[in-house]
């Protein structure tokens, strides 16, 4: 089992990237399972949701204490709450940022993971350019699945379109896309 | 056709699938999105024949469900927590009148203090008032459970409440396979109710009984409930030759054949806890599990065969009786009356206003039910810190303030000390 846990604001998109993601790995045969962090949701409050992905049916409840990895929708969050609380030593970290890990002060975090495992996208101005807002949860969708192979960028674009209306699912498709091409891209030249 | 879909959005397809002829509702976190996928799904025309009701609150919108079910269309409902304590009294005048309305239930803890997160005080504090009560353990068994639950009603004209865990299953999107309406027509006939309201054949219902037949009508009740015993497990069984999956019935088993430690529990928790019996099993430790779906009618003698020849019988459960401990754990006591050699009982409270149940504290637990045994419940994951420091304060001062306040003060501070 592979599970995801998502740190966000309220008002990001957070519960929505979790279902997208257990959408898009539904899609491809997988058995998935989606939920929010039950709060009394306000805009900007720190707001968690999880994923579960696995190849058969998934029966257990608990939030996840102990994820494989972390997609965190703003940086700002490393100051306020635990984020990296319980991930797993061979784990994934994707960050909203356009800033590097040193000037975000989470290089030492970083350090302790394997390589290639941390990442920061420039999510929010992705989604300010192809949805001209910035939300950036479909974006960071994209840059998941380059980041880690766990479901396909087609996939992913298929579960936005399901989503959203169809103009609003086309922005955040290309800010998707945009943002995997850029993971892609990165790890091809490294 | 299998979607990957929000759990109450899956719910409101499944009770759309069921023709409903009337719902009406109150909103009322955590059920709101069934009725809402409801409203839009009649809007739409998706839902064809129904009329969609808003109403001013929670009683009136169960007396709206018991005056449409007296007029002879099929009647639904959806509440939670302190709405369905405001339609109390419309609770048992559905059942009373034996009108056989169906209600989701999306469990949650009833304040004060105020508290919008699952657990089954509200279930529990309907529970004796002639409704039947089916929880549900997945999605799944909740889109399915309300199928039955239709048959159900109708076939015996009495209601019954199709409890879901609040946020837990009601927020969680998952894969659930939505049947198509042949098939449910199919197994759910059209509604032919045993009494009408019709202006060309005036009758009249709810009539004042008096000691001369009060109980006869109240014993009624409680035989047909009996019947009900009979019938969930047939209709579970038909649900299975129709739609092919195991969904509903009185009880489920899990590893418990040779089990010498079985737990008891009903709903969502039954998930994690397969889970927790599999790491123990692999351990070496002999333990199954007894998952209740009819709460009420409670299955007493099903229930007995599956724990007589175990050891230690751990109940777990979202609810507390206050001043006597927790409820299912007594029901369960009571499937075990009389019996020689009974297995001891073990009552744990767990979950309650939404605190998580995990692996990590049910593993702790079910070690300690067969080596250390307690007296009375045990409080799940407990902070027996600030429980012990406001008991403290309490003997101190006499105007010790609100409890809950104090609570929250003192977790505030601890956090803070952690935060230094």
């Amino acid at each position: 089992m592979f599970q995801i846990r998502f740190h966000g604001r309220g008002g990001q998109g957070v519960v929505t990237a979790a279902e997208m993601l257990s959408v898009a790995a539904f899609m491809e045969g997988r058995h998935a399972q989606a939920f929010p962090s039950f709060g009394s949701e306000r805009t900007g409050a720190p707001v968690v949701s999880f994923c579960r992905i696995d190849d058969k049916e998934i029966r257990l409840r608990e939030p996840i204490l102990e994820p494989d990895a972390l997609v965190v929708q703003d940086p700002t969050l490393f100051k306020v709450v635990d984020v990296c609380q319980g991930l797993k030593p061979n784990g994934y970290l994707l960050i909203n940022s356009n800033r590097t890990l040193g000037e975000l002060h989470i290089d030492k975090v970083a350090a302790q993971l394997p390589k290639g495992h941390v990442l920061t996208v420039p999510a929010s101005e992705l989604a300010l350019k192809h949805v001209g807002r910035p939300l950036p949860n479909a974006a960071l969708l994209g840059a998941f699945a380059a980041l880690t192979g766990l479901v396909h960028l087609k996939s992913v674009n298929a579960a936005i379109d399901d989503a959203f209306g169809k103009k609003i699912a086309q922005g955040n498709i290309a800010a998707a896309t945009a943002a995997y091409e850029a993971v892609a891209g990165a790890s091809a030249a490294a | 056709m299998l979607k990957q879909i929000e759990g109450s959005r899956a719910m409101a397809e499944a009770i759309g699938l069921c023709r409903p002829e009337v719902i009406c509702a109150y909103p009322i976190t955590p059920q709101t999105h069934i009725v809402e996928g409801l409203g839009e799904m009649v809007r739409t025309g998706e839902i064809k024949n129904c009329e969609f009701i808003n109403v001013e609150s929670e009683f009136a919108a169960l007396s709206v469900a018991i005056g449409a079910s007296a007029a002879g269309a099929r009647a639904y409902t959806a509440t939670a927590s302190q709405g369905l304590l405001y339609m109390a009294e419309a609770v048992y005048n559905a059942s009373g009148l034996g009108l056989p309305i169906v209600m989701t239930l999306g469990n949650r803890a009833i304040g004060a203090p105020i508290n919008i997160w699952n657990d089954h005080s509200d279930a529990m504090a309907v529970c004796d008032s002639g409704w039947m009560q089916l929880f549900a353990e997945t999605n799944q068994e909740a889109a399915d459970l309300h199928i039955q639950a239709f048959r159900l009603a109708e076939e015996l004209s009495m209601p019954v409440m199709v409890c879901v865990d609040g946020f837990i299953l009601t927020h969680a999107v998952e894969r659930v396979d939505i049947p198509d309406q042949a098939t449910v027509d199919a197994y759910l006939p059209s509604y032919e109710p045993v009494q009408v309201l019709d202006p060309k054949a005036p009758i009249s219902i709810g009539a004042m009984v008096g000691p001369d037949a009060f109980t006869e009508v109240r014993y009624l009740q409680h035989y047909k409930q009996q019947l009900a015993l009979r019938l969930i497990p047939q209709y579970a069984a038909d649900f299975k030759a129709k739609f092919g999956r195991d969904s509903g019935g009185l009880l489920r088993t899990y590893r418990a054949e040779d089990a010498e430690l079985i737990v008891v529990a009903m709903g969502s928790v039954n998930g994690t806890i397969k889970d927790t019996i599999d790491e123990m099993r692999d351990d070496g430790v002999p333990i199954g599990l007894v998952t209740l779906v009819s709460f009420r009618p409670f299955p007493t003698t099903a229930l007995r065969e599956k724990l007589v020849r175990a050891r230690n019988v751990v109940v777990i459960e979202k609810s507390l009786a206050v001043g006597m401990g927790g409820p299912l754990a007594n029901n369960v006591d009571l499937a075990l009356r009389n019996v020689a050699g009974a297995p001891q009982v073990h009552s744990v409270i767990a979950g309650l206003g939404g605190r998580s149940i995990t692996r990590a504290s049910l593993h702790k637990a079910l070690r300690r039910a067969v080596v250390q045994p307690w007296e009375g419940s045990l409080f799940l994951d407990l902070n027996e810190n600030i429980v012990a420091k406001e008991l403290h304060h309490v003997r101190k001062v006499r105007r010790s303030g609100p409890t809950a306040e104090n609570l929250l003060r003192r977790l505030g501070q601890e956090a803070e000390k952690t935060a230094v």
